[in-house]
């Protein structure tokens, strides 16, 4: 049986174990849906009022009962409605997450594009000036939070430039692109900065091991030019460790961005998923944390294909 | 005959302040068109230094020429000063004119790239190839290496071929524009010895069909006598002496040439085989290994099912009396170290059985046998000290250390010739020879009976070995010792065997005493072994050409090897009947 099939086999087993640990865990912090939605007036309601809510929140049976149900309905397509959008669960994840996948990939764009030559050029000038200033920006950018970026960004282009960031209701990219990419390009930035930053510590350190190689110096001494030598030869050998952080980093920022979702006043999952637990929103939560889980199970597998696209030593699926 | 390379007076430095830090102090030597110079010398002498200046690679290994010059006489009759060139000139002499092979061929080729590409790449750039007429340039440089099915192999990435192999390939690249110079730079090194005179007979070939001139360094003066026309030998940075290859070998002048020779263990045939022991059969053996067979089981599938076994070891046995050196030779994957480390219960044998003077060997911990690695500088721990190092067989056995103990690690390292201060030491402190010593004391702590040695002396330089084996034979006689010694080198199994078994395909071929089976063998594998021993002796030799690969050791689940048909050639010395 192929790797993929295999790899594919494991999904449904490794949801069922996040979807049970979501279940308990929402239900374990104290409250529920009744309190979120009335705080210290839940204490006036009748007992007949109450149980009228929880058998409208469907929290009035057993645990157990609940996952079985909940769990019958995600077989068959049905993550449950939400309580306090009233609306199926899968139509709101699907409503935001174009947003979350675009701030994604667009983040991911900017920290490749910076962090990939960042580190390369670094590792070329290995201990020279240059190379001290590209570790010392990388430094910069991974212990800075991301809220101070994304403020900075902004106070930067207001009070410099006088240009502000777009705001106001978000366009999806399909019905107004450029007013979209000038909604996103900001919280892409602000994202892509530590990304750029983890991006360019990893791509010199891999780099740095890759040059001193075997392999480098027969290329060198067969007259290949600088150049050709750091992209044709060492690169490939030193994408493994980046493709694999760049892989971590883009199955977190599926599972949405919520600080600089709530900067740039943008509607991503990452905002979503937070609503939802304050508000108890039980299906709406389980439904996220499972999408969320399923996403980055497909990363991981695309990593995985990657690297053997990078690498022919690497061959998925032998071995114990 | 006009000069190809003239180089005088050069100095090398290395680091930060590259005048402080001299490698090379001052080396001179001339090579003309097709003359193959051979740089012989030590580890640290800088003679790989020297080499590397030569193309200027030095320059990427943080070292600095800082004086003399490099003068290459290039294809158009002009001179260009290597020393003084810049990085593009350089590039345009690197491949074409100045070819290079390396010590690992096995690290020498990017993994990620097939090896069509990598000889490519060389048409490419120094003949403006492209396309058909590249890829059709690279198979003919793949036949010119004697490579069978060279455009099948063309789409190989480096890993799906053996070492042999590779070092071809490597070959392949580094001849395909012609170079009027070729640099090998320790080329058979990390290569079994039957496939060492394989490429050894390949170079010589090509030396002779392309007119190329070649500087080859290694640190085996015993293999320059068949390729080299002038020998230069280096010590501590300096050229002490040179001259023409029978001029140097047969009337060294300076000391560390004669010293070098005369530590170089000559393989002798079996006339230099030990003669200080006689068995006596109703002896209790040290070690009896009984029908050991070692299987690596194959996954794959769904439910990584058993698809096969790697039989590395097939019902190996033989008896090692006390005061005896039984040597197993073979090449990689012959099962050789399999055999060493199921005996230390470091692999679990799959059948047979192991008795010691102590009855049989239940598992890893029975002190009476004891091993000693062949790698000094990977297998001490570096946090640990001395003395912490010797007391850990002790602990391991469930003894304490007392002032006893320590009086023993004392007697030990003075008897392995270590200073005595040596305990409070750390490993870095001290020589690779030291360190083996060091190993050889910690082996010694509970007074064995057996001493698996693997490959002990293959990473120590010659004279070293000469020294480290003395010690053993030493060692021997005062405790009566047993010893298992592993060696893929024959010259060195020669010194201290008494026996030797011939291990292939993880089955003995051939078993006997040193000397019958050294100068009289008969198993065919053996044979080839002997041949491809590299000698002083044999000036300029021919070697056939194979191109034979070693037979694959998986097998289908359940399969069973036919029984073993011996022949006797003597009262101690028997092969296996070939197919």
């Amino acid at each position: 049986m192929s790797y993929l099939a295999r790899r594919l086999l494991t999904f449904p087993l490794v949801m069922l174990g996040v979807s049970i640990l979501v279940f308990v865990a929402i239900r374990m912090v104290p409250g529920d849906a009744i309190t979120a939605m009335l705080g210290t007036e839940a204490g006036l309601l009748t007992s007949a009022q109450r149980a009228a809510l929880a058998a409208y929140f469907g929290i009035d049976q057993p645990i157990l009962v609940q996952y079985w149900k909940w769990l019958l309905g995600v077989f068959q397509g049905d993550l449950g409605i939400s309580v306090t959008h009233g609306k199926p669960v899968l139509s709101i994840i699907l409503e935001r997450f174009p947003l979350t996948l675009q701030l994604a990939l667009m983040s991911m764009c900017v920290a490749l594009a910076v962090g990939l030559p960042a580190g390369i050029f670094a590792a070329t000038r290995n201990e020279k000036l240059s190379d001290l200033g590209v570790r010392i920006f990388a430094m910069i950018g991974q212990s800075t939070p991301n809220f101070v970026v994304g403020l900075l960004l902004i106070y930067a282009l207001s009070a410099g430039f006088g240009v502000l960031p777009t705001m106001g209701e978000f366009t999806p990219f399909l019905t107004d692109p450029l007013r979209n990419l000038g909604q996103m390009i900001l919280p892409a930035v602000t994202l892509g900065f530590a990304f750029a930053a983890s991006v360019t510590r990893i791509s010199r350190s891999a780099m740095l091991d890759v040059l001193s190689d075997d392999y480098v110096r027969t290329a060198r001494s067969k007259g290949v030019p600088k150049m050709s030598v750091i992209w044709r030869h060492a690169l490939p050998n030193a994408l493994i460790p980046v493709v694999t952080l760049s892989g971590v980093e883009f199955g977190y920022l599926l599972g949405g961005a919520v600080l600089v979702e709530q900067i740039y006043a943008l509607p991503g999952l990452g905002r979503l998923v937070l609503e939802a637990i304050l508000q108890r929103d039980y299906a709406l939560v389980q439904g996220c944390v499972l999408f969320i889980a399923f996403n980055f199970l497909v990363v991981n597998l695309l990593v995985d294909l990657l690297y053997v696209t990078l690498d022919p030593r690497i061959r998925l699926g032998e071995g114990g | 005959m006009t000069s190809l390379l003239s180089v005088s007076n050069l100095r090398v430095g290395f680091g930060r302040d590259p005048a402080r830090n001299e490698i090379v102090k001052g080396v001179s030597f001339d090579l003309a068109a097709g003359e193959t110079l051979a740089i012989v010398g030590e580890s640290g002498s800088g003679k790989s230094v020297t080499a590397l200046s030569i193309n200027r690679l030095v320059d990427f290994g943080g070292g600095r020429i800082i004086g003399g010059s490099i003068k290459l006489t290039r294809a158009d009759e002009s001179i260009l000063d290597i020393t003084l060139a810049k990085e593009p000139m350089l590039e345009k002499i690197r491949g074409s004119e100045i070819g290079m092979i390396f010590q690992e061929p096995m690290t020498s080729l990017n993994p990620v790239l097939s090896i069509g590409t990598q000889i490519e790449e060389s048409f490419r750039l120094h003949r403006g190839l492209t396309g058909r007429q590249a890829i059709a340039a690279a198979k003919d440089a793949l036949d010119r290496v004697r490579i069978p099915d060279a455009a099948r192999r063309l789409k190989y990435a480096p890993n799906q071929l053996s070492g042999g192999m590779l070092q071809r390939v490597m070959i392949a690249t580094a001849l395909a524009c012609n170079p009027r110079l070729l640099i090998a730079d320790e080329p058979t090194t990390a290569l079994d010895v039957t496939v060492q005179a394989q490429i050894m007979a390949l170079l010589g070939e090509l030396k002779r069909e392309t007119g190329m001139a070649m500087i080859f360094i290694t640190h085996d003066i015993g293999l320059v006598a068949g390729i080299a026309d002038k020998v230069m030998v280096m010590q501590a940075g300096q050229a002490v002496e040179q001259g023409a290859l029978g001029e140097v070998l047969d009337r060294p002048q300076h000391p560390y040439t004669q010293h070098l020779l005369s530590a170089v263990p000559h393989f002798e045939s079996g006339r230099a085989a030990r003669t200080d022991f006689t068995r006596k059969e109703k002896e209790t053996p040290a070690l009896d290994v009984e029908g050991l067979v070692v299987r690596f089981k194959v996954k794959g599938g769904f439910f990584s099912r058993a698809q096969g076994s790697v039989h590395a070891v097939e019902n190996v046995s033989f008896k090692l009396m006390p005061g005896e050196t039984l040597a197993i030779v073979g090449e990689s994957g012959s099962g050789k170290s399999t055999t060493a480390r199921a005996i230390l219960g470091l692999v679990r044998p799959t059948r047979g059985s192991f008795a010691t003077h102590m009855g049989s060997i239940a598992d890893a911990t029975d002190p009476s046998v004891q091993m000693v690695f062949q790698n000094p500088y990977a297998s001490l721990n570096p946090r640990l000290r001395v003395d912490s190092i010797l007391a850990e067989p002790v602990i391991a056995g469930g003894g304490r250390v007392t002032a006893e103990t320590r009086e023993k690690m004392k007697a030990l390292l003075k008897r392995v010739g270590l200073p005595e201060d040596s305990l409070d030491r750390y490993p870095h402190q001290f020589s690779g020879g030291q360190r083996q010593r060091l190993c050889i004391a910690r082996a010694l702590m509970l007074n064995p009976s057996v001493v698996v040695l693997d490959e002990a002396v293959s990473a120590l330089d010659v004279s070293v070995q000469a020294k480290v084996l003395e010690l053993l034979v030493d060692l021997q006689k005062e405790f009566g010792l047993a010893y298992l010694f592993v060696s893929h080198d024959m010259a060195v199994v020669e010194r201290i065997a008494h026996r030797i078994a011939v291990l292939y395909a993880g089955q003995i071929v051939e078993i006997g005493d040193a000397a019958s089976i050294l100068s009289n063998p008969q198993h065919s594998y053996t044979k080839r072994l002997i041949s491809a021993v590299p000698s002083i002796d044999r000036r300029n030799q021919r070697f056939e050409i194979d191109t034979r690969q070693v037979p694959s050791l998986v097998r289908p689940p359940g399969y069973e090897p036919p029984e073993a048909q011996w022949r006797e050639f003597g009262p101690d010395h028997r092969a296996r009947a070939e197919a």
